[in-house]
């Protein structure tokens, strides 16, 4: 019994309802938000570094053992991602309270911020298929909240579209629940695996790890992306920054959890199929990047260049491979968290997101311009910023596997990323100036704050990427050995 | 546009509290048998409904004085308290527990702490639904 590790859904699921109470009180709201996203990510570290010495924990909600009860377990690849969440909604968050404006603080935006984390954190968390089902819920519904938030015209446009592809997709979610339950009998995901292991993965099963495919491609935006640039460019900043920094990745996630711990049996039909997802994914990512002249649309696309790539690592599924996979998930969390902030901030500060109409702000707003600088090497992967050690490890990894296609698009990919960001970076920051300094808008230190925390993150994550690789390794070990985690839920009686 | 609904009107009278007495019903049906707080709680929030529907908001709103959204909350919070309340006593999440207790009236009763939980799913129930019809009725 480790009630520990509930808190990281817990803690912010609470804040977000006490906050409800606090409606008026918009101060005592931001610190007890604040508060709540640091304390999640406190306990993180500390169930970060019980599992280096105890093994996987799981904690049995009710007492009910597993299979029967729902359970939550946490493994290293499912902290390392709660934590990376806490740090990044913390700093997003700093970011919201100078930016999100006094109308959308009045409307619950705290609660729901708070109630989005803490389903994220849910999905990382659960051990149970059914409890992902209810998790991602909990998420999408926050999430639908905060897009539609502010209800301006571009947001109500796009979020009828999020929030149809959500439903339907999480309908699939519920029919694939439905005919797994119907054909092994249960859904906690080690007896699962056990079971499938047991009758063996055959047509029937393969079908049915399909629609889950389908289901968190949607959700990921794994080459069914489409709705993906429209709903991440409407709602502001910061949210724009939650969602492109967190949203995505537990499709990912979810997608890493269930095709190496219930469906590994066919990896020459599933695992194949994500590879040449995760190629098309980039292929039309990169063409999205460069034919766009809008930040706010070629920021997006970089978002669905970065999930093919970190599929690659599933695809190809050797361990070096997941742990790129793993390593870049971290990496991409805090750098599009990053990206978002320095383009929302750049559209604040112009009035425009078109690149043509912005020239030269280098000289108005010279860290911003470095700051942007950094972001783009770190995305493209020059050592020794945080991009680069993911890279190498998928890059190793699909030599390994041996496939050269997957390797050769993942890398031309990055190009496309060096190449559209240096384009903003060329157009809008390079060139003649064309705002005089008595017209321009002051940047507040309240803005550049978070961008700046951010960029020393991926600096820090880069350089001191040593100090979690005991943490990445252990939970590629865990992901490429199902029977760890099958072992942790249904033998130990802790 | 006044309608005249006298019929309806009385017949409401008696019949919001044949569903209110349903609602508790149900309700306490729950945790062994068929019935609890989400099925309870749908009851319970039709009556309110069927009030809405009746008479007008404002009317219905000077009788009970109750945000709705806040109802919802309370529910929230009652129902994560039981969970975390468990914790406060060295069990697991969401442990639930039950003894039997002497009272005067009722004799030798069981209490469970499940209908705490289940009071904060009927009242997170009863808070949502009527906030979703009080939205959708405001907007047009």
């Amino acid at each position: 019994m480790n009630n520990i590790v509930v808190l990281p859904m817990v803690i912010p699921l609470l804040a977000g309802v006490i906050l409800i109470f606090l409606r008026s009180f918009v101060k005592v709201q931001r610190v007890l938000s604040l508060l709540a996203v640091i304390a999640t990510g406190v306990v993180s570290i500390s169930i970060l570094n019980a599992i280096q010495s105890e093994g996987i924990l799981r904690l049995d909600f009710g007492g009910w053992l597993p299979p029967y009860g729902i359970l939550f377990v946490a493994d290293s690849f499912s902290v390392l991602l709660v934590l990376t969440t806490a740090i990044v909604s913390t700093i997003i968050l700093l970011y919201a309270f100078s930016t999100i404006g006094a109308t959308r603080e009045n409307m619950y935006f705290y609660s729901f911020v708070l109630f989005l984390i803490g389903g994220v954190n849910g999905s990382f968390l659960t051990g149970d298929l059914f409890n992902l089902f209810v998790c991602f819920e909990v998420m999408l519904l926050a999430s639908y909240v905060l897009i539609t938030l502010g209800g301006r015209k571009v947001q109500l446009v796009e979020s009828i579209k999020y929030v149809v592809i959500n439903v339907l997709s999480s309908w699939f979610f519920l029919l694939g629940i439905a005919y797994l339950y119907g054909s092994v009998g249960t859904l906690n995901m080690a007896h699962l695996s056990e079971r499938i292991a047991e009758v063996g993965q055959g047509p029937l099963l393969t079908t049915i790890s399909l629609i889950f495919l389908i289901v968190f491609s949607l959700k990921s935006g794994l080459l069914l992306y489409f709705w993906l640039p429209g709903s991440y460019s409407a709602p502001p900043t910061a949210i724009a920054a939650l969602f492109g920094a967190l949203l995505t990745k537990v499709g990912i996630y979810a997608m890493f959890r269930t095709f190496t711990l219930i469906f590994y049996h066919e990896p020459s039909i599933t695992h194949t199929l994500i590879g040449v997802m995760a190629a098309l994914t980039m292929i039309g990512g990169s063409i999205g990047a460069i034919a766009y002249k809008d930040v706010r649309q070629i920021v997006t696309y970089n978002v669905v260049i970065t999930i093919g790539f970190i599929l690659v690592g599933l695809a190809v599924s050797t361990e070096v491979a997941i742990m790129g996979s793993i390593y870049y998930l971290v990496h991409d969390m805090i750098i599009k968290a990053l990206l978002f902030l320095l383009a929302g901030t750049m559209i604040y500060l112009t009035g425009t997101s078109r690149i043509e109409e912005m020239s030269g702000l280098i000289r108005n707003y010279p860290a911003l311009g470095w700051l942007f600088f950094l972001t783009t090497l770190s995305l493209a992967g020059i050592p020794p910023l945080s991009g680069f050690i993911g890279k190498l490890y998928v890059g190793q990894g699909a030599v390994e596997a041996g496939s050269y296609t997957l390797l050769a698009i993942a890398f031309l990919s990055s190009m496309f990323v060096l190449y559209s960001l240096l384009q903003i970076f060329m157009n809008a920051f390079w060139g003649e100036t064309i705002i005089s300094e008595d017209e321009e808008t002051p940047l507040q230190n309240r803005l550049l704050l978070p961008c700046v925390v951010l960029g020393i993150g991926t600096i820090a994550l880069g350089i001191g990427a040593e100090s979690i690789a005991a943490y990445v390794s252990d939970a590629a070990t865990t992901l490429m050995n199902p029977q760890i985690y099958i072992d942790a839920v249904m033998n130990g009686n802790r | 546009m006044k309608t005249n609904d006298v019929i309806l009107r009385t017949v409401t009278k008696a019949v919001v509290f044949i569903i209110l007495t349903f609602g508790v019903e149900l309700f306490f049906a729950g945790h062994n048998s068929p019935g609890g707080g989400f099925i309870g709680g749908l009851v319970l929030s039709s009556a309110l409904v069927l009030l809405f529907l009746v008479h007008d908001i404002e009317t219905v709103q000077q009788g009970i004085p109750v945000d709705f959204k806040k109802v919802a909350a309370v529910g929230v919070i009652f129902a994560v308290g039981t969970g975390v309340g468990a914790v406060l006593f060295g069990a697991a999440f969401l442990t639930q527990t039950f003894g039997v207790f002497h009272l005067p009236v009722f004799g030798d009763t069981e209490l469970a702490t499940v209908v705490l939980f289940e009071v904060g799913v009927a009242l997170t129930v009863v808070g949502t639904v009527v906030t979703i019809i009080l939205s959708i009725s405001e907007d047009v």
